[in-house]
């Protein structure tokens, strides 16, 4: 992966021969480095997604398809009518999900001159919402990552994010009387730490006995699903008929910056600082360099002397307590509240985060606000330009395609790679 | 002969690296056409390149037609030649040629029968895989060329000699006329090496024609017939076995005289470094592998183990470095008990490990080439303060060594899978050797290095040695282990048949203890020492 280049600049060059000839002649589509494919590659998917999804919404659209039946006599309205749906989709999608910088630069004239600041909040709600979704999908996508990078598959971040959410609501709700500097830290805490427990079963297991941890961490996510809905049920249930939690106190509540209904909330810069200590974490310590290692060659691990066991525990116990943090982010700052279905595929999600970030910290956060601004917009565009919400559903699930099967892309844009670099299946060298 | 294959100003660059530099060569019917060069010259390159495997950037393709009549009267035809594009390994076979990677391309948990028919799945109606035909084909494949092997086994069961068979048959099994091998010698026994040099025989007798690439002057003299000499990505020259000699053919190779004796002052060994005692060992199958083995290696001394690959070589060392259990005896260094320690307990005793299957243990290759030069020592200041990495003494410290031992890379930040198969065991040597350490314990060392870098390695081996290091070196090349070792041991399915001194030994001697003749039997054939010889490093 192209991020532990240290681009070209070397110190010691150590090249026999002389300089790449000069205009040396390509064959059959365009030869990028590796190190550029990463990161043009999901921008092509991502592209390709909001192509076809534009194709989709132009045919299930019965009137732009009824303009088709008369395509010969009149092309122009279908084509008019064709890029009138498309325009208005995206842009109702646009508009929902960043909002209009007019609008924001007019609110933010009016709130300086007036001190009226309905205009100003009304124009920043699209782009805080987008940042809203974003924050548990960035907690979400870097569990996930984590585990990847020590080639662990953590099916179970929905699992872990749930039990961590409950933690953090519980703990929110059953003590009071605590200063918010405490009791927050303590319910973010409870939060990371319940997520952490519920991934250390199957990294124990799996480091201990090798018992595969994508068939234990989809066992705990079921153990999962029906243990919350006990809890909602019975123990953690605020009076009244639904099975919910209580609110939990404002003191363990993520502070808010703007009045309602804006609930952006400083879980956003708790996930942007621990996405860095992730980053840092992996790349900057002994402990990363294990875990990569680990992921990477599991026997050149052992013999230099790393403990897969420790890597493997370490690995998912982090990963677990990121992906609590996202249940628990997703508790403190938006809802304040638990009930059933929280989790609502935000771990399953999660995966499709780290995959397109190529697993790496920074590319989860990109990853994660396209994501969440995509989900945010959505709802705009439902309700503008009538188109219903599962076209992103299907425009995420095409980007993942392309991000996991990076070959068509390859193919659809021409772009070349060299075939020598794909796996080698078994060694010549010994066994 | 008439030609096959012309490869005309075939020029080849990567990042910072011109690996094929306006290279031309040719290829007659039913030839062995060695390609030699230093490790990174690019053999290799230019074969994947004729594979189709990579895009030259300039340069012309020329083979002979397959169906003569197919020839277009317009095509750029020379010596009935006609120019061809090779974009995949599809067309590569297609046009017969066929390769065996320096790296095998096998599927381990698949049947001989299911790998060769990989990728050309012949079906009998429908989408069953006609098994049996596939089989029956390559049953007459290894008749006719005399390549034994049963199409029902398993791949993973094989020994590396037979899986090199595989891949042999599966090109013919592709009808391939033109048959590269890349460093096919690397991995194989002397026996089997004589094996596969009978096969080559026996299928350019046939009117196979083969390009073969190693790195064994000896290998070359005995069985080329034409001999082309890469450096730095040029053709430096061809000539033939008669014309020329391992010494002139090693110079031609690294631009400059190679010793091919190997020098080593007598010293006087010191105390006990690393004893063994009645170690017993098991190996994957749970068979004793290691059985009842003691020795003791000390100060200023290596102690060579001779022995035909998989007489339990690989488990004593593995066992020895921690990376398998010992199921009884003691092994002891610098006298504390380390008997089934840890990999890391073992290394910070100061043992250092240069293991067999490079590229399972002792790389990784996704990372860069300054993450593998620190593999066992990032944890360690100065590459770490506390749990931060020092990126930049790291970087440092690589690039330092990179020169130091002559590694070819464009930069330490390159993946380490992108340099060629001789300098990726140059930086576990790097590694392994620049650590200060009591014991050093190699595995074939010098496995797929050119003669200089094996000259190189050899004075460090040695240097390491004056310095009062212990050294434990396992190699089947029975000329390197006389070459350096103070005593040899043989080894003979798990046990040590006798330990003698290296001075003056007797090869014979070491053959019949090689072949399981009991050492009382062996004096009596052949004395166990005889005059003094100097050994030369042609491999
Ligand atoms: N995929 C690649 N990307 C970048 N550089 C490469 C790649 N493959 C080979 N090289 C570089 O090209 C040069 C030639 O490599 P090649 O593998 O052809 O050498 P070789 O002659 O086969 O050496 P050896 O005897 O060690 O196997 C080396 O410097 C190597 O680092
Ligand atoms: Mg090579």
């Amino acid at each position: 992966m192209g991020e532990e280049r240290k681009g070209t600049a070397s110190t010691q060059t150590v090249t026999r021969g002389k300089q790449p000839a000069t205009g040396a002649k390509k064959e059959r589509g365009i030869l990028i480095p590796p190190a550029w494919q990463t990161l043009l590659l999901p921008v092509l998917a991502v592209f390709t997604g909001l192509v076809i999804g534009a194709i989709v919404i132009v045919i299930t659209d019965a009137a732009v398809v009824a303009t088709y039946r008369n395509f010969f006599r009149a092309p122009g309205t279908a084509l008019a009518a064709t890029w009138h749906t498309i325009a208005t989709a995206y842009g109702a999608l646009l508009y929902g999900s960043l909002g209009n910088p007019r609008e924001v630069y007019e609110g933010m004239r009016l709130y300086l001159s007036t001190g009226d600041n309905t205009l100003f909040l009304r124009a920043i709600w699209p782009i805080t919402e987008s940042l809203v979704a974003a924050t548990p999908y960035i907690f979400g996508g870097l569990a996930v990552a984590l585990g990847f990078r020590c080639g662990l598959f953590n099916i179970g971040a929905e699992g872990q994010l749930g039990i961590g959410a409950l933690a953090a609501a519980w703990v929110g709700y059953s003590i009071t009387n605590l200063p918010a500097l405490i009791h927050l830290p303590l319910a973010l805490l409870a939060g990371a730490l319940g997520g952490a427990i519920w991934a250390a079963i199957p990294g124990y297991l799996k480091a201990k006995t090798g018992a595969h941890e994508v068939v234990n961490t989809i066992m705990m996510n079921w153990i999962s699903f029906r243990l919350s809905d006990w809890l909602l049920n019975g123990p953690m249930k605020a009076p009244g008929y639904r099975p919910i939690t209580p609110n939990i106190e404002p003191t363990a509540a993520l502070p808010r910056f703007f009045p309602p209904p804006i609930r952006f909330h400083a879980g956003f810069f708790l996930a942007l600082i621990v996405a860095g200590i992730v980053y840092w974490f992996l790349f900057k310590t002994t402990l990363g360099f294990e875990i990569r290692t680990v992921g990477a060659n599991p026997d050149a691990a052992r013999y230099a002397g790393m403990s897969i066991t420790r890597s493997i525990m370490l690995a998912m116990v982090l990963s677990g307590a990121l992906a609590g943090l996202a249940g628990t982010s997703q508790v403190l700052g938006v809802d304040h509240w638990v009930g059933q279905g929280f989790t609502a595929g935000y771990g399953f999600d999660s995966i499709a985060l780290a995959l397109l970030g190529k697993s790496h910290p920074f590319g989860v956060v990109l990853a994660s606000l396209l994501f969440g601004t995509l989900r945010s917009g959505a709802t705009r565009m439902q309700s503008l330009a009538g188109i219903p919400i599962d076209i992103i559903s299907i425009i995420q699930g095409l980007v993942i395609v392309f991000i996991a099967a990076p070959a068509i892309i390859r193919w659809l844009y021409r772009i070349r790679v060299e075939r020598a670099e794909e796996v080698v299946l078994t060694r010549g060298w010994g066994k | 002969m008439p030609l096959v294959l012309e490869l005309r100003g075939i020029t080849k660059a990567f990042p910072g690296v011109l690996a094929n530099d306006h290279i031309d060569l040719t290829l007659e019917e039913g030839e062995i056409h060695a390609l030699l060069g230093e490790n990174g010259a690019g053999k290799s390159t230019l074969m994947n390149i004729l594979y189709g495997l990579y895009q030259p950037d300039e340069g012309q393709i020329f083979l002979r037609p397959r169906n003569r009549s197919a020839i277009p009267a317009s095509a750029a035809s020379r010596d009935g030649l006609v120019e061809v594009k090779i974009h995949s390994p599809n067309d590569a076979i297609a046009q017969g040629i066929g390769m065996v990677h320096q790296h095998f391309m096998l599927v381990p948990p698949l049947t001989v029968a299911e790998n060769v028919m990989l990728g050309l799945e012949s079906t009998r109606g429908g989408i069953f895989l006609d098994q049996r035909a596939a089989a029956q084909r390559i049953r007459e494949i290894s008749q006719q060329y005399g390549l034994e092997v049963d199409p029902d086994a398993y791949v993973r069961d094989l020994p590396v000699g037979v899986q090199q068979r595989v891949e042999i048959i599966k090109l013919l099994y592709r009808e391939a006329d033109i048959l590269i091998l890349d460093e096919p010698t690397a991995v194989l026994t002397p026996q089997e090496v004589d094996r596969l040099f009978s096969t080559i025989k026996n299928l350019v007798k046939q009117g196979k024609s083969i390009i073969f690439i190693t790195h064994k002057l000896r290998e070359v003299m005995e069985i080329a017939d034409r001999i082309t000499v890469l450096r730095n990505g040029r053709v430096v020259g061809t000539t033939t076995p008669a014309q020329t000699t391992p010494a002139e053919l090693a110079a031609m190779m690294v631009g400059r005289q190679v010793d091919l004796v190997v020098h080593k002052e007598s010293l006087t060994p010191g105390e006990v470094v690393l004893e063994v005692k009645d170690l017993q060992v098991l190996d994957d199958r749970q068979h004793l592998a290691v059985n009842g083995v003691s020795f003791e290696v000390r100060e200023r001394e290596i102690l060579g183990i001779a022995g035909v690959q998989g007489n339990g070589q690989t488990e004593l060392v593995e066992a020895l470095t921690g990376l398998r259990p010992v199921i009884a005896g003691e092994i002891r260094i610098l006298g504390t008990p380390v008997t089934n320690a840890n990999p890391r307990q073992i290394l910070e005793k100061g043992v250092a490990h240069v293991p067999e299957d490079r590229q399972r243990d002792g790389l990784v290759l996704s990372r860069p080439v300054h993450d593998n030069l620190v593999l066992c020592t990032y944890y360690l200041p100065p590459f770490a303060k506390g749990i931060n990495i020092q990126e930049d003494t790291i970087i440092a410290t690589a690039s330092r060594l990179v020169e130091e031992f002559d590694v070819r890379t464009p930069s330490v930040f390159v993946p380490a899978s992108t340099l060629s198969g001789g300098n990726q065991q140059k930086v576990i040597v790097a590694r392994e050797f620049s650590r200060p350490v009591k014991l050093i314990i190699a595995a074939q060392p010098t496995r797929g290095l050119d003669v200089g870098s094996i000259e190189y390695i050899h004075q460090r081996i040695l240097q390491k040695r004056s310095e009062g290091t212990a050294v434990l070196l396992v190699s089947p090349e029975l000329d390197e282990i006389i070459a350096l070792s103070d005593r040899i041991a043989v080894m003979y399915r798990g046990r040590i048949m006798d330990i003698v001194p290296a001075k003056g030994v007797n090869r014979e001697y070491l053959g019949l203890l090689m072949a399981g003749v009991e050492a009382s039997e062996a004096a009596k054939v052949a004395p166990p020492t005889i005059g003094v010889e100097e050994v030369e490093r042609v491999f």
